[in-house]
């Protein structure tokens, strides 16, 4: 098992190298100065425009620059924001416990009613019930979530008024940050109101995000079930005298899970994607909205720290479910 | 009174418009302590047969039977949770595939534990005592460490082993065993033979043993059911059938020994395959493959009847000596 953690985590080095030369030459491949694009300045004057030159380092060889930046990454400097003059890396801390607490709902969601959802429409397969949960979750997958989204916020929000339209909190609490989630840091605050109105503000964009996951999941648990209910071991089980619940629970799902939990994996890339749209949409404090208005505004820094670090949380993410996938799935794990 | 007894029993699939049959009329009874041998090609139905008896079926199949007791109990007036206490107690059964019959995802000691603790409880060290006695009993070498084993890594051999322990593990009255040795190396072929004989003879119990290879059935088996395209066309004693058969079916698969062409270049085949859902001929299911048929067996299906000390399927039983008796066939007259 230790081996197998071990290859797997070497896995993780190319890909990471992968991505730094890639945010790397993000500031070399954008149309414009790299000067500008790093100060944030226009029409400097020529002294300073050399003098900055050389503080970012720009007159070195590519490869010197490369390894400089290597370097810093490894002390976790990752610049500073150009319009608020903050480390990127603290702004990324604050933020991203946002995003990580509508993602973390989100996924809760897919994985609460995908699961059921798909491992009854196996067993009641070519049924109603069956034909209602693929046709309701191709539709979900279907939807844009940016259109989605604004359909959840005019029916819920503005019709029906049941849920707050944007925002985490109600302005009226102010809480401190503690843990940065804030259903959290509502509940640590004991005042009742306010973890409702955090509950409240997070409904909207945990459905919007966790719509395309779900669907993803409803419909690879389905076909891995039925798949997996062929199987002769399902059949062995049965002849067992096992309780249709004990075939199904544990026989059945323990082997259907393999293939769902992969997929599983590949879908924080989609909420982290989705996370966007949705912060962006529902006005959430989170990443996603932070490099969306990062983009907006040249902040150069922030984008290339941004991506950096989304790519190295999916990176960490994909490695959690390889060992995972050994966990549950002997046959990798023992094979070399 | 048998302790397995099934009259008429029928398995269909499909639509209920357009069924397939897939067992049709079945007649079976196996006495305590018995081993019986149920011959036939792929698609004869003999899998069906144990499925069903097990309650293995699932919609859209659909199983009906005149009678279905096991040692007294009504099979299709069970209960569900009255079932799952009887299989894997009373009725256990092993499959063709040992490799892909056990589950990749748990080791040997929680499969076999498993169905020892449905059926009779215990801690779990008394149980992980057992699965290791049953491992033993099925000879398993060095079974301390095989029991924390998972299916990938024994072989065919060792897992059908495992199987088999599983099988025996509450002490079943009847073991089913599908093809147990079909998947197998020969080598090993004949240690798992004498491996299920040796259990039977000890426990005492009655062995269902379904193979399409007769030559299994004649080292084994006290009494014969042969299978074609769901009904039995024949059965008998051993001895009886395998030194006279009187079905022409029998006969064939009989002659499609290797023992009994010794000194040909070629083995005697059967040709043409068990008809499926849309080519099941009219009159006799085996006409259209059978070097005997006549216009009498292309018209009118033969029902069961007894010659002397068997149970036939045909118009025109042969006798003693593997030739027509009651009729010769117009068109062979002369030939």
């Amino acid at each position: 098992m230790f081996g197998f953690l071990l290859r797997r985590a070497g896995l993780v080095v190319p890909t990471f190298l992968g991505i730094t030369l890639l945010v790397f030459s993000l500031i070399h491949m954008i149309p414009g100065n790299a000067v500008e694009a790093l100060s944030g300045e226009h029409g400097m004057d020529p002294a300073r425009y050399s003098r900055l030159v050389h503080e970012f380092g720009l007159d070195q060889p590519l490869y010197v620059q490369y390894f400089d930046y290597l370097g810093k990454l490894l002390k976790g400097d990752l610049g500073f924001s150009i319009v608020t003059h903050e480390p990127v890396v603290r702004e990324f801390l604050t933020l991203f416990p946002a995003t990580l607490e509508l993602s973390f709902c989100a996924m809760l969601l897919a994985l609460i009613i995908g699961l059921p959802a798909g491992i009854l429409a196996a067993l009641k397969r070519n049924t109603f019930l069956d034909y209602s949960v693929m046709g309701v979750s191709l539709t979900g997958y279907s939807m844009p979530i940016f259109w989605w989204a604004l359909l959840l916020i005019l029916l819920f929000s503005v019709t029906l008024g049941w849920t707050p339209v944007s925002g985490r909190i109600d302005i009226l609490f102010d809480l401190p940050p503690v843990t940065g989630f804030m259903l959290v840091d509502s509940l640590l605050s004991g005042e009742l109101g306010a973890f409702r109105s955090a509950l409240s503000h997070l409904i909207l964009p945990t459905i919007a995000l966790g719509t395309i996951p779900l669907a993803v999941i409803a419909r690879m648990t389905r076909s891995a079930m039925l798949e997996v209910l062929r199987e002769d071991y399902v059949r062995t089980a049965r002849a067992k005298g096992l309780s249709r619940l004990r075939v199904i629970a544990i026989h059945a799902l323990r082997n259907a899970l393999i293939p769902v939990v992969t997929v599983i994996g590949l879908q924080v890339g989609t909420l982290l994607a989705g996370a966007i749209l949705t912060e962006t949409i529902f006005s959430w404090p989170g990443i996603g909205k932070w490099l969306v208005e990062a983009i907006h505004r040249r902040d150069y820094p922030v984008v290339q720290g941004g991506i950096l670090l989304s790519a190295s949380i999916i990176i960490l993410v994909n490695l959690s479910v390889d060992v995972l996938y050994g966990v549950i799935n002997p046959r990798i794990r023992r094979s070399s | 009174m048998s302790l397995l007894d099934i009259e008429k029993l029928h398995v269909e699939f499909g639509s209920v418009e357009a069924p397939f049959t897939a067992v049709d009329d079945l007649d079976l009874n196996i006495e305590a302590g018995e081993i019986i041998g149920i011959v036939g090609e792929s698609g004869s139905g003999k899998s069906v047969t144990a499925l069903a008896l097990m309650g293995l079926i699932d919609f859209p199949g659909r199983v009906s039977a005149g009678r279905m007791a096991f040692a007294g109990r009504d099979l299709l007036g069970l209960t569900e949770r009255e079932r799952h206490a009887m299989l894997g107690r009373d009725i256990a059964m092993i499959f063709q595939d040992p490799m892909t019959s056990l589950n990749p995802c748990f080791t040997v000691a929680y499969q076999l534990m498993e169905t020892l603790r449905v059926h009779q409880g215990g801690s779990k060290r008394q149980l992980r005592e057992q699965a290791l006695t049953l491992l033993k009993q099925v000879d398993i070498p060095d079974p301390e460490h095989r029991l924390d084993a998972y299916p990938h890594q024994l072989s065919g051999g060792m897992s059908q082993r495992v199987m088999v322990a599983m099988a025996i593990a509450c002490n079943p009255r009847l073991l089913i065993a599908d093809e147990p040795t079909t998947a197998l190396d020969v080598t090993v072929q004949a240690q798992m033979l004498e491996l299920l004989l040796q259990l039977q003879r000890e426990r005492g119990m009655a062995l269902m043993l379904i193979t399409h290879d007769l030559s299994i059935i004649a080292q084994t088996a006290q009494r014969v059911v042969v299978m074609y395209a769901g009904q039995v066309v024949e059965t008998g004693s051993v001895p009886r059938i395998f030194k006279t058969p009187r079905h022409p079916y029998t006969q064939a698969l009989l002659a499609a020994l290797p023992e009994y062409n010794i000194g040909q270049s070629r083995l005697k085949t059967l040709p043409g395959v068990v008809p499926g859902q849309y080519d099941r001929p009219g009159g006799c299911l085996l006409n259209p493959r059978c070097s005997y048929a006549t216009d009498r067996c292309r018209e009118i299906r033969p029902a069961l009847s007894v010659e002397e000390d068997a149970l036939v399927r045909c118009h025109f039983p042969l006798d003693a000596a593997g030739r027509l008796t009651h009729c010769i066939p117009e068109g062979s007259a002369t030939a």
